[in-house]
């Protein structure tokens, strides 16, 4: 390697001379030569699509890449237009952005703070990309969004369920799509409650990390207020793989709900292993056990087979949902790819069509603009009835959906159906909550 | 004491993993002296084995039922599968349903087939070289055979169910004068242990009352004496690794319905297997069995509530904790021997 | 010169331009060319050879020159990170102190370990290493939470003390710089369709980057040094001549791991998170892959099996299909299709693979790393030389 880099040094270094005697160089600061950080100059613009593509959570990740495809198409003009045809803000018209062609850069996140950090730097100074949009955690999100913030491009944070995101670590540079852990609380309990009664004992294995600990918290307020006890609260290893000297103390604990705080291949192995300690067809204190998973993804569905059956859970969407945009959505998914579109899939296709709308309708790529135009932003045609972006902590209200492992489902696409669809008014709460208070969205960064 | 009771068979349940892949791995150094980074890619193969028993068995014939309609308003394709064809759907059903133990009858001739192709065609290179070099060349190996795993499956965990019959618990208690489902245990889990204990005594007779074995074991004390007295020690030396790699299989297969199997299973067992290894001594097959019980029985007590509220987050560490503290009062491990490994 | 014979000095001498000159070096297209995907010459990525470049030198002093190999070095370099970012948060957003901080908390850090774990050696010295390296990494990545924010990872909030920095205004975060030069500005410079950036950030890691090698030079060439080789080559007849062995390994394994506080520091001081996961098992094999991959024992070796790593982290795993089309777009459909399909699972979700298979190519092929590639490539030039003044234009595949 250093031969090479040499040897091209020196072919290089007279290609740059002669280079330099052709042209006058332009050397210039990015603070003097922009208005805001990459502000896109050619014929094109970039976006940057930083998704998990190995790791634990790939599948997710390749799935929010397809969706982001497919709404770069659409912006485009490419294809059948989707959404945008259901959209309530009618800006975009298919002919690129503000009249750029949309283009993206991928990357890899690997499900690690540190990695995402990185590409998502090499896709703002490499690449020059003007947002970014995805990934599959929490911790991610929230670490990505905190680059951007100082960089100063817009964050879409993809799949990111815990309260953090939008509370204490909330920045003026992202938006995030996708619901939170309180709202799931809030939409699951009183379906809990009607289903298994109020008078239960919950007994929670949490992940142990951030996100695990914002759902549990989240969970246990809002069965609490229901009338349910929490017997126990149980920390386990993220990755732990096996469970099961977590789960058999549940068993003579007198609890008689079981509520698994995991998401991903750790939701899988503890409800797979949860059911095989035959924890369901227990009699607890005269009623049957119970399990629920408070959050929901088809994968995680997929990977766990026949155990979800009848176990309550929530999602941020679904495409079973049939309304005129989800209806479009999944048609165009369906034909191009051949299965049903992901929440998170949903989530990214989304949020790409809506920072579009933002820069189209605010007439400008600067970030600060554009986060103007998000905020308090009020549409509908895109699933999930009316939504709005709030303007004080930059979190998306929509109805939540209140899912159930399918007891027969006909196709690998229906293990879950919808049980209820929660109004949004049910999941709404203050910026201020306690369980969101601790940071500050700051100002809008436009970099440069 | 229903906890701990619970907890000991929780203990001896994950002991049996590790033991059984720690076991291949001391069989590969034992024998050839190589440190084995793709071991865990061998156990996580065993488990795809399994898989593909599942993908095999409910291959399918596609016929089109115009009464339903798929999610984009098309015709639903209905998938039957082959072996419902041809021997009923009840018969089928069942041939299916045992999947996962039916696909030891696969994995024992791929790994061994795997082994072989691995110790011939690369291994075989590296006994003479640095213990780093093996060490780099087993991990791009176990790089690669997991992302060909993941080409062709995804990296979803995919669920592989036990037979019907092994589902639900067995009520433990009761038989020892505990009331009705105080100690209950799954059965798949009695099964792997079980399962694991007979693998176990038969590799440790195989190398005890066989000639082979004998041959084995010389060699693996001083393997250059018994090359002089005449003896094809290289031939036997590739069987032992088909061999390891059949026990890191069906340890893998066995496991499946316990922890659905995804492409990256095998690198979380690895470093696992490695400590339990050296806990248990180089070069020493019963320690390593004895390692993997130990660590295994001693992770499941960390867990406990009780444990944990104590000193918080203690299951996560117990693991690295215990091993440091045995390698410090034991230089070598539980039973070690001199001189292996130490330089 | 330097206390260094005529072969190290010009060695360090072309590390040294070759480092300064990184910025051109390393993007050889032009940024409109197909071919741009693979210029390595923005801020951050260069920041990243330097910096593990650090990390492999400082791990090579202690695996290459004793042949202990540490399977845990990834906690030093996460303590350093979590350091600097606590100096940040409370002390000042000057990168000097957090720096020095960072070092000497990984010093510690390395005293304690290194005390324990050498107390045995071979793989029971890995195995130890490895085990004090996972327990730091799992506690802080749920039961230390507080200290290190877990999962999220530890990052500068809006009200954190910074005694030192005074008042500011809240507006937005503070950069970290030394002395006023913020870290991220950077100066950009467009030839003739080349786009270069030189970054303040990259220029201070890569001094310090130069300094870490001239030093491990030194050590290398120092009777301390020859003290190392002689424990590799055997430790038992060292201690028969009445020698006692562990001050020099401890000495050793604490400079290592001064080094990889020094690496974490600065991954901190140009981008302020520490991430649980620089702790992770994997991150201690990172290194040491590095510095197999480029030749351990040798100076220049680990450096460059950093750059080889990082290089396909960052760059491979960026390809994706529709760029894929892009180059091949100039062939028939036909074709065009099937290079893709071709070449697809080596790219973008697949660049594991090649990573697996490269890492396998050269520990087969060049059993002494990189650094025996590039030799025998030396080898190959001077004997064109000498039978034929045949141009050097064969530039040889990265």
């Amino acid at each position: 390697m250093s031969k090479s880099t040499y040897s091209r040094r020196r072919v290089l270094k007279s290609g740059a001379l002669s280079g330099a005697a052709l042209a006058m160089p332009t050397i210039f600061t990015a603070s003097s030569a922009s208005a805001f950080t990459n502000e896109p100059t050619g014929d094109t613009v970039t976006f940057g699509f930083n998704v998990p593509q190995t790791g634990a959570y790939a599948e997710e990740g390749l799935d929010e890449l397809r969706a982001q495809e497919l709404a770069v198409e659409h912006i485009n003009g490419i294809g059948d237009g989707g959404m945008l045809n259901t959209f309530s803000s009618k800006a975009l018209d298919g002919t690129g952005l503000m009249g750029k062609r949309v283009t993206f850069v991928t990357g890899d996140t690997q499900t690690k703070s540190d990695v995402a950090r990185a590409t998502a730097q090499s896709m703002i100074q490499k690449d020059g990309v003007i947002m970014i949009n995805g990934g599959s955690s929490s911790g991610v999100a929230v670490a990505v969004q905190g680059l951007c913030q100082e960089a100063g491009i817009i964050f879409m944070a993809g799949l990111t369920h815990s309260n953090d995101t939008t509370g204490k670590d909330r920045k003026a540079n992202g938006f995030r799509h996708f619901f939170n852990a309180y709202m799931s609380g809030a939409a699951l309990a009183p379906v809990l409650g009607n289903a298994y009664g109020a008078d239960r004992r919950a007994y929670h294995l949490t992940a142990d990390y951030t996100w695990g600990w914002t759902q549990e918290e989240s969970i246990v307020a809002s069965t609490e207020a229901l009338g349910w006890t929490t017997t126990n609260k149980v920390m386990t290893p993220v990755g732990a793989g096996d469970f099961s000297s977590y789960i058999a103390p549940v068993l003579n604990s007198g609890a008689d709900v079981l509520i698994l705080n995991h998401y991903g291949a750790d939701m899988v192995n503890s409800l797979t292993q949860a059911v095989q300690f035959g924890l369901r067809d227990k009699q607890v204190n005269g009623k049957t056990f119970e399990i629920v998973v408070p959050l929901y993804s088809e994968l995680m569905a997929a990977g766990a087979g026949a155990n979800i059956q009848g176990v309550y859970g929530s999602m941020n969407w679904n495409w079973q949902l049939q309304d005129a945009g989800t209806q479009a959505f999944v048609r165009s998914f369906g034909e191009k790819f051949g299965f049903p579109p992901s929440n998170a899939a949903h989530t990214c296709y989304v949020q790409t069509l809506l920072y579009a709308d933002a820069v189209a309708r605010a007439g400008s790529f600067n970030p600060c603009a554009v986060a103007e135009a998000l905020e308090d932003l009020e549409f509908d045609g895109m699933g999930n009835g009316p939504t709005t972006y709030r303007g004080a902590d930059h979190q998306c209200f929509k109805d939540v959906l209140v899912m159930k492992g399918a007891e027969s489902p006909t196709s690998a696409y229906d293990t879950l159906e919808i049980v209820e669809i929660t109004p949004r008014a049910q999941v709404e709460y203050d910026p201020e909550h306690p369980m969101f208070t601790g940071g500050a969205l700051g100002e809008c960064n436009p970099g440069a | 004491m229903d906890a701990i009771i619970i907890q000991i068979l929780n203990g001896l349940d994950k002991g049996s993993a590790y033991a059984l892949i720690a076991l291949g791995l001391t069989l590969i150094f034992g024998t050839l002296g190589v440190v084995n980074f793709a071991h865990g890619a061998l156990f996580m193969i065993g488990a795809f084995c399994a898989v593909t028993m599942q993908k095999l068995l409910t291959l399918s014939t596609q016929t089109i039922d115009p009464e339903k309609v798929d999610f984009l308003g098309k015709p639903l394709v209905v998938d039957t599968p082959y072996v419902v064809n041809w021997f009923g759907p009840e018969t089928g059903a069942a041939i299916i349903d045992w999947a996962v133990p039916l696909a030891i009858l696969l994995a024992i001739p791929v790994m061994i087939l795997i082994g072989f192709v691995m110790e011939r065609g690369l291994i075989k290179h590296f006994y003479k070289r640095a213990h780093a070099d093996q060490i780099l060349v087993t991990f791009g190996l176990a790089i690669v055979l997991q992302e060909i795993i993941k080409y062709f499956y995804g990296a979803n965990p995919i669920p592989s169910p036990a037979p019907a019959v092994f589902r639900g618990s067995l009520d433990f208690g009761v038989w020892i004068g505990f009331e009705a489902n105080q100690i209950i245990y799954p059965y798949w889990r009695l099964v792997y242990f079980a399962f694991s204990a007979v693998i176990i005594g038969g590799v440790f007779a195989f190398l005890q009352f066989t000639t082979f074995g004998m041959v084995v074991r010389a060699g693996m004390a001083d393997r250059e004496t018994v090359g002089i007295l005449g003896i094809d020690i290289d031939k036997r030396f590739t069987l032992m690794f088909g061999l390891a790699a059949a026990v890191a299989g069906v340890a893998g297969v066995m496991y499946v319905p316990i922890l659905s199997p995804n492409y990256n299973m095998g690198m979380d067992f690895l470093v696992l297997s490695f400590v339990v290894v050296v806990v248990g001594g180089m070069g020493s097959l019963p320690g390593a069995v004895l390692a993997g019980f130990l660590l295994g029985i001693l992770q499941s007590f960390a867990s406990m509530n009780e444990i944990k509220s104590l000193i918080p987050g203690i299951d996560q560490i117990i693991i690295y904790l215990v091993a440091i503290i045995i390698l410090l009062t034991r230089p070598r491990g539980l039973m070690g021997r001199k001189g292996v490994m130490e330089g | 010169m330097l206390k260094l014979d005529r072969k190290d000095t010009l060695l360090l001498v072309i590390v040294a331009l070759m480092t300064l000159a990184a910025p051109i070096i390393l993007n050889p297209f032009p940024t409109g060319s197909a071919l741009a995907q693979f210029n390595a010459g923005y801020p951050d990525l260069m920041q990243r050879f330097v910096i593990y470049g650090i990390f492999a030198i400082g791990f090579n002093i202690l695996f290459g020159l004793t042949g202990y190999l540490s399977f845990g070095h990834a906690a030093f370099l996460g303590v350093g990170s979590y350091s600097a970012v606590w100096m940040f948060k409370l002390l000042s957003m000057n990168v000097l102190p957090a720096i020095v901080f960072s070092v000497i908390i990984a010093g510690l850090f390395a005293v304690v370990i290194g005390y324990v774990s050498l107390r045995r050696s071979g793989i029971y010295f890995s195995i130890l290493t490895l085990a004090f390296a996972q327990m730091s990494f799992n506690m802080a990545y749920s039961v230390l939470t507080p200290i290190t924010n877990g999962e999220t990872g530890l990052q500068l909030t809006l009200n954190d003390p910074r005694i030192l920095d005074g008042a500011r205004a809240a507006t937005g975060l503070p950069v970290t710089n030394l002395f006023g030069f913020e870290m991220r500005s950077t100066a950009h410079l467009d030839i003739a369709g080349w786009g270069f950036d030189f970054s303040v950030g990259y220029y201070l890691s890569a001094v310090i980057m130069l300094l870490a090698f001239y030093l491990s030079m030194r050590i290398f060439r120092s009777p301390f040094g020859l003290m190392l080789r002689a424990i590799k080559s055997n430790q038992n007849r060292l201690s028969y001549t009445g020698l006692n062995a562990r001050p020099y390994t401890l000495a050793a394994f604490v400079i290592s791991g001064m080094y990889a506080g020094l690496a974490g520091g600065l991954l901190a001081a140009m981008d302020p998170l520490a991430g649980a996961e620089r702790m992770q098992w994997t991150a201690s094999g990172e290194v040491v892959l590095m510095t197999i991959l480029g030749g351990a024992g040798t100076l220049i070796g680990p450096v460059l099996g950093a750059g080889f790593i990082k290089y396909f982290e960052n760059i491979f795993s960026k390809i994706n299909d529709s760029i894929l089309h892009q180059w091949f777009s100039f062939m028939p459909d036909g074709i065009e299709d099937f290079l893709v399909t071709l070449v697809h699972p080596f790219i973008g979700k697949g660049w594991h693979l090649t990573l697996g298979l490269l890492f396998m190519a050269v520990v087969i092929f060049l059993p002494g790393g990189l650094v025996e590639g590039g030799q025998r490539i030396g080898r190959l030039f001077r004997r064109n030389k000498a039978g034929d003044t045949a141009s050097p234009a064969t530039t040889p595949a990265e």
